[in-house]
């Protein structure tokens, strides 16, 4: 029998990944109630109407990618934490190399993570009376902003697995690694807010693929010597 | 060995006096800032310096502890660590204090305070891990990859800052066009305070090494009398 490569494996991890999840759905329903709950309480505390129009872009574009991060701080730490806790993690180990675990869980977060977004941007640009310029500028902004947050939290999420104060811990050591991604993804989100042209936003598109293609294989690397302790 | 130590830590000391002397009463005060202001840069810059180095240097030794698995580079990017955060704190509030007597404000969200602020964040992350760990291996190879982690990631803010935030910095050292713009006795007193500040460092942190190696020879004796 030959042995089966990385990217079929790590298909593998991802559609057990989503098999558990669809059984009990908690990540899913913990995310998205979440979120909800914070898109009440911004929607209700600022709203469209308490900011004037010229401040609206940075406000908006800040308050946005706050609801997106916690949420994804509630949620993405559940692939590995579960694991540990379940008592499954040696098996997993077993069962399939580092590199295609890390994919894995990484694709896994990134549905996790796309299904919050169509699940808060629409609510948040309707609640918000938030308008957008430039479209392709913005959902470039939010596919490479959370491919970012994703690859650094599921690599948080395993450290974390193998800490105790598992939930104070991943918000502490993720903030860090995502701060720079964070403060490009709102102010991309700001321009795209308000420049109806792609090209004011480039640099920060380049910013972010720079990061992701850094943090992902730094988190590839790294990830072996994480998962094997 | 010990008697060229004494000797270099004594060294150090003179160095260090003649410095703060140099800094306050020798040099000029620098044109274009308010005031004596401008003097803080003798000791604010070496430990924004020393800061950023420790950061390296802890690196370094994760890198090493990941490949050679040896529980001494993991004290020692351990030190490190500790020692960065200290003149982490010590480089942010001589900065903070520059920056309220040169643009009357404590903080600007300058890129220069946003990336020190990160660095202080990113130390308390990892002591923070350290301190959830318990087992040392474990501890050790959490903690390294995670240094190593933060190393290629926090780099990217000093790129995202500057697009979002124009600095009032003052020039780097060496600046855009390539050249130190000091006068000389400005540009004597700040780099023997550079060199100064790095050997304090280094001293500090031997010092520190020297603890580790202590505390792990003690309790490998208590273990051997506990096993007799």
């Amino acid at each position: 029998m030959s042995r089966p490569s990385v990217l079929s494996s790590s298909i593998a991890v991802f559609q057990k990944d989503l098999r558990s999840e669809w059984r009990t759905r908690t990540a899913v329903s913990a995310l998205l109630l979440f979120a909800f709950a914070v898109l009440i309480l911004v929607g209700y505390a600022v709203g469209p109407a308490n900011i004037s129009r010229e401040d609206r872009p940075v406000v908006h574009s800040v308050l946005l990618w706050i609801v997106i991060f916690f949420s994804a701080m509630t949620g993405l730490s559940r692939v590995f934490v579960h694991e540990e806790e379940s008592g499954t993690a040696a098996a997993l180990r077993l069962s399939a190399p580092s590199a295609a675990i890390y994919l894995g869980k990484l694709l896994a977060n990134l549905a996790l993570l796309a299904l919050v977004l169509l699940f808060v941007v629409p609510l948040f640009l309707a609640l918000m009376s938030f308008s957008i310029a430039c479209w392709p500028l913005f959902l470039l902004v939010l596919l490479l902003g959370s491919i970012g947050l994703a690859a650094a939290s599921t690599f948080t999420a395993a450290i974390v697995s193998k800490a105790s104060a598992k939930g104070a811990m991943f918000a502490v050591l993720a903030i860090p690694l995502l701060l720079p991604p964070l403060v490009a993804a709102v102010s991309g989100t700001r321009i795209a807010a308000t420049e109806s042209g792609i090209a004011a936003g480039l640099d920060i598109l380049q910013l972010l693929l720079a990061y992701d293609g850094v943090v992902t294989t730094a988190a590839f690397l790294l990830f072996d010597a994480v998962f094997r302790e | 060995m010990g008697g060229l130590r004494i000797l270099l830590q004594w060294f150090l000391g003179l160095v260090m006096v003649v410095i703060i002397w140099g800094a306050f009463l020798w040099a000029r005060a620098a044109a274009n800032f308010v005031g004596q202001s401008s003097r803080i840069v003798f000791f604010h810059v070496p430990q924004a310096w020393v800061a950023f180095l420790a950061f390296l240097v802890a690196a370094i030794h994760s890198g090493l502890y990941l490949k050679n698995r040896r529980i001494e580079n993991d004290e020692a990017a351990a030190g490190a660590a500790r020692l960065g955060i200290v003149f982490c704190v010590l480089a942010t509030i001589t900065g903070s204090i520059f920056a309220k007597v040169m643009w009357n404000s404590y903080w600007n969200w300058d890129p220069r305070e946003t990336s020190i602020v990160l660095l202080l964040l990113v130390y308390g992350a990892y002591l923070g891990l350290r301190g959830a760990v318990e087992e040392p291996e474990r501890r050790a190879t959490l903690s390294a990859a995670y240094a190593l982690a933060a190393f290629v990631t926090v780099p990217f803010l000093m790129f995202a800052v500057p697009r979002l935030y124009s600095s009032l910095h003052p020039d780097t050292v060496i600046n855009a066009r390539g050249k130190v713009e000091m006068s000389t006795d400005i540009r004597v007193v700040f780099f023997s305070s550079i060199a100064a500040f790095t050997a304090l460092f280094f001293w500090l942190y031997s010092l520190d090494r020297k603890v580790s190696r202590i505390v792990r020879e003690a309790a490998r004796r208590q273990e051997q009398e506990f096993a007799a």
